[in-house]
């Protein structure tokens, strides 16, 4: 892959990143960490490949290693941030599901 | 099951637009919970359509993995008391960065035997981004356990400050740098990369040690930039550009939480990171003023509290300890059917991680349109009859403003002291987590009502009955 076109994409996503939580309010601010948190579990898509390949044993079991690890980053952030969110509620706005 | 490459950036592209929307919908309440789904919706079919990746050959070791890691991240994320969720994500985000490292290794590994193979080195692009997700993973993970012991009060929550760690630290980092290039020099010997690896691990122990107390949220936030940038720079070694979408997205939401946490304080980074709060010796100048302190019982509070027409609730951390979050919308229950106002008013820094207290009293129930931030209060301050701080400190010191020698004057604060009364809910009169008096506690206005703050709050709730 052309490495400047990577360094581009890190840059762009770098001051998207920043445009888009700006906007984030500070009573959400935990929610935010838990579930961006849960988003930089992507890894998990890099470790499943090194797990997966039989080539290279010793970066499989790294790669397992990193699988589980991002995993519960992945389903224990979503989940946890989920948990939260669902207890935001508005005054008069009922159960504000 | 082989899927096309195309197919597979495809499908990374609607991932990473998943997560930017996912993202947006975060910035309301309303929509937040969508947010999150979409934005798990996406991570989803990203790794779905890994799987159909060629190189991937067996399934059992992902299976595994996959397995042991969404039991532990399932039974966490529902056991986990609202009261724990600065430790549990500052352990997450040790996690993510471990397997950022797990990943540059493995990547190195590959990359190595593919070189022995064809005869050709490995390019120095790859071997510098491998090293930075080796090194930026691996101090994520130990500076995140450190601040999960500190904050989880495992272990001692105090700054560790020692002159010269900003030379040991510096020195730590380029010694990183230096096995970096001896192995670049000589890929064969193993040793310098296992020195780098170690030397991360150590270097994320020395950043977070000299770190502690008030200055915790500082610490999660960039922790958490840390655990985005790992997996940037992890998605450089491999050439995935998800990993690098998602990962600067991390990366650049934490670093805004770093700059309003400072702002918060009135800090500079370099400030929180080599200065150690609370360890500051102030000097007993100028505390004359203070006069004496006026303890009230629950009782006559009572009798104030149901004359007020309009009271502003000001949480900290010590309200969590308490786990006081339910008995204080008790009585903000029992305060409007006597026909009061109720607002609550959060200091960014409140609590041990940003917008700690909002989770705390969204569990309790407190409607979020009822939390107000310092900007939107202080102007009224002088129009609520009751100002209830209950187990904050610093975040309502008038110190900030008014004494010029005080280690936190120019903090922004609540300024709790312009209220007609305030009320302190509090254990005892020792100082907070900084350590600098307060002398919010013997204004003319102020009346102190020590105890438990859950077991003052109920005594108060049982006189409305």
């Amino acid at each position: 892959m052309d490495i400047i076109i990577l360094i581009f994409v890190f840059v762009l996503a770098i001051f998207l990143g920043v445009e888009l939580i700006n906007k984030v309010p500070s009573t959400l601010h935990t929610p935010l960490m838990s579930g961006s948190n849960a988003i930089s579990g992507i890894t998990l898509v890099g470790a499943l490949v090194s797990a997966g390949s039989t080539h290279n044993e010793f970066a499989s079991i790294l790669g397992v290693l990193a699988v589980a690890f991002a995993t519960i980053n992945v389903v224990g952030g979503y989940m946890v941030t989920d948990r939260m969110l669902a207890m935001f509620k508005k005054k008069e706005g009922g159960n504000g599901k | 099951m082989n899927i096309d490459d195309t197919l597979i950036n495809l499908v990374y592209v609607a991932a990473a637009v998943l997560f930017i929307l996912g993202l947006k919908l975060l910035g309301s309440p309303a929509t937040a919970r969508k947010g999150n789904l979409i934005s798990a919706v996406g991570m989803l079919i990203a790794v779905v359509v890994t799987l159909g990746n060629q190189q991937i050959l067996s399934f059992e070791l992902i299976a595994v993995g996959v397995a042991v890691g969404a039991l532990v991240g399932a039974i966490v994320s529902r056991k986990v008391a609202m009261t724990s969720m600065p430790e549990m994500v500052a352990l997450f985000n040790g996690f993510g960065g471990l397997a950022s490292l797990f990943v540059g290794w493995a990547a190195l590994s590959v990359a190595l035997v593919a070189a022995l193979r064809s005869g050709v080195a490995v390019d120095n692009f790859s071997l510098v981004t491998i090293f930075l997700s080796i090194l930026i993973g691996g101090l994520t993970f130990t500076g995140s356990l450190l601040a999960y012991g500190k904050l989880s009060e495992k272990i001692s929550g105090r700054a560790f400050v020692y002159s010269g760690q900003r030379i040991v630290n510096s020195g730590i980092l380029l010694a990183v740098l230096v096995c970096a290039a001896l192995f670049f020099q000589d890929s064969a010997n193993d040793n310098w990369l296992y020195l780098a690896v170690g030397l991360s691990l150590m270097l994320g122990v020395m950043f977070v040690l000299p770190i502690g107390g008030a200055d915790m949220p500082v610490v999660i936030s960039l922790l958490n930039s840390f655990s985005g940038l790992a997996a940037a720079a992890a998605g450089f070694a491999i050439g995935n550009i998800l990993l690098i979408v998602a990962g600067s997205l991390v990366g650049a939401s934490g670093i805004i939480l770093t700059s309003i946490m400072c702002k918060a304080m009135n800090r500079s980074l370099t400030n929180v990171l080599f200065s150690g709060f609370g360890t500051v010796k102030v000097s007993a100048g100028p505390v004359i003023e203070q006069g004496e302190v006026k303890p009230m019982s629950a009782e006559d509070a009572y009798y104030v509290l149901e004359a007020a027409a309009s009271v502003v609730i000001i949480p900290g951390y010590g309200m969590a300890v308490a786990q006081a979050q339910h008995a204080v919308k008790e009585l903000q229950g029992m305060l409007e059917k006597n026909g009061a106002e109720v607002v609550y008013a959060i200091h960014p820094v409140a609590g041990r991680m940003p917008g700690h207290m909002n989770v705390l009293l969204a569990e309790a129930d407190v409607p979020y349109d009822l939390l107000l931030e310092m900007d939107q209060v202080n102007p009224r301050m002088d129009s609520f009859d009751v100002a209830i701080v209950i187990g904050a400190n610093d975040v309502v010191n008038p110190a900030a403003r008014e004494v010029e020698s005080s280690p936190i004057y120019g903090m922004p604060v609540i300024n709790a002291d312009q209220a007609r009364t305030v009320f302190v809910l509090k254990r005892s009169m020792a100082t907070g987590f900084a350590g600098i008096d307060n002398p919010l506690f013997f204004k003319e206005n102020t009346r102190m009502l020590f105890g438990d703050a859950k077991a003052t709050l109920g005594s108060l709730v049982k006189s409305f009955d």
